[in-house]
């Protein structure tokens, strides 16, 4: 028996997509070289595989995102899960924003702030440089996006810097991209 | 610079900013590519490029980006879009054609209320006539764009508080 989940969770569920995932056994020699198959590796998961359906972009986005979410330098790797959690709120992808609420909760060992976020939003009572950072993910997150001036100075004040402001920009907009891929292609059911 | 990124941010190449985006050189790279793979990809399946170029130009109203807008804009025109195609860029454009109405409604919900998609937005889709392949790469092709859109609002910020 399976449900969809409707709300948020730090339970990782399953995900069940609405389109058909890619055959590896009868993929396209671009689908394999996408999803970079070899003979030791074929464990791929069923939303790569969905992705695979257009191969030239899948060829570019896993190392953007790898690149996003843990290049050296700039802004902690914990913060930048922050941004993913921010933007995954605004469009209300559960499945990413219990992925990302975890990695945020192991690689900052903050394991009250999470289940703030989930029960407020941006009102959430964080530390102020957390609160600052979830705020410019969730405005920017918007459609149109609503960032502004204010925001960014808030940063700043905060103690960001250029290096990291620059990846906060990337993670929630790198989300912008996942949700709206995640979300819409397939469902979290939890067993 | 012919990054669309960083043309469209209005960042001068000799500022400070533009060494700090230096440092992340390879991301802008990959988005530069991927860009090109989801408005221009070499099989584009169902959606020609011009289809794309006019989508495109729908998400950067819903945004309400005008630099973005021209940008797709210039790149329907270049790809010989036919009438049709043309007035998908429109977003008062009400298609007659089942399909092109799909497509539409479809790329317009993902762009501005993805919170709202479930598995019944995919499965009209399917009723349209359109196949999966095609339904992932016009999701891919709206969440890039949205991914596109949302770094250059931010690299702006910077540039402005600069």
């Amino acid at each position: 028996m399976t449900r969809v989940l409707q709300d948020f969770t730090t339970k990782v569920p399953i995900w069940k997509p609405h389109v058909m995932p890619v055959d590896l056994d009868h993929a396209t020699p671009a689908q394999l070289d996408a999803l970079q198959v070899t003979p030791s590796n074929r464990k791929i998961s069923d939303y790569v595989l969905v992705l695979a359906h257009d191969a030239e972009t899948l060829k570019h986005r896993s190392p953007l995102f790898n690149g996003i979410m843990y290049n050296r330098g700039g802004m902690s790797r914990a913060e930048r899960e922050i941004g993913a959690v921010g933007a995954s709120l605004v469009n209300r992808c559960i499945y990413c924003a219990a992925v990302h609420a975890e990695r945020y909760a192991q690689l900052s060992k903050d394991e009250t702030s999470i289940g703030k976020i989930f029960a407020d939003g941006v009102d959430a009572e964080l530390a102020p440089r957390l609160s600052a950072i979830l705020q410019f993910a969730v405005k920017l997150s918007q459609c149109r996006p609503a960032a502004d001036g204010e925001d960014l100075a808030r940063l700043k004040d905060c103690g960001l810097g250029d290096e990291e402001i620059l990846d906060l920009v990337l993670s929630a907009s790198l989300f912008g991209w996942a949700n709206r891929l995640m979300h819409t292609l397939g469902e979290p059911v939890a067993e | 610079m012919n990054d669309v990124v960083l043309r469209l941010s209005g960042i001068d190449p000799q500022s400070e900013l533009a060494k700090v985006i230096a440092k992340r050189a390879d991301i802008f790279e990959l988005t530069e590519k991927t860009h090109d793979a989801a408005l221009r990809p070499s099989d584009p399946g169902g959606l020609s490029h011009a289809m794309r170029a006019a989508i495109a130009c729908r998400i950067a109203s819903l945004n309400d980006d005008a630099a973005f807008r021209d940008h797709f804009g210039a790149m329907l025109d270049q790809a010989a879009p036919d009438e049709t195609e043309r007035q998908v860029s429109d977003l008062d454009f009400r298609a007659s054609d089942p399909r092109i109405s799909a497509l539409i409604r479809h790329a317009d919900l993902v762009a501005a209320n993805p919170r709202a998609a479930s598995g019944r937005d995919i499965e009209l889709l399917r009723q349209a006539g359109i196949v999966e392949a095609d339904v992932v790469r016009l999701s891919e092709l709206v969440a890039f764009v949205s991914y596109q859109i949302r770094v250059v609002a931010g690299l702006r910020l910077m540039r402005q508080s600069a």
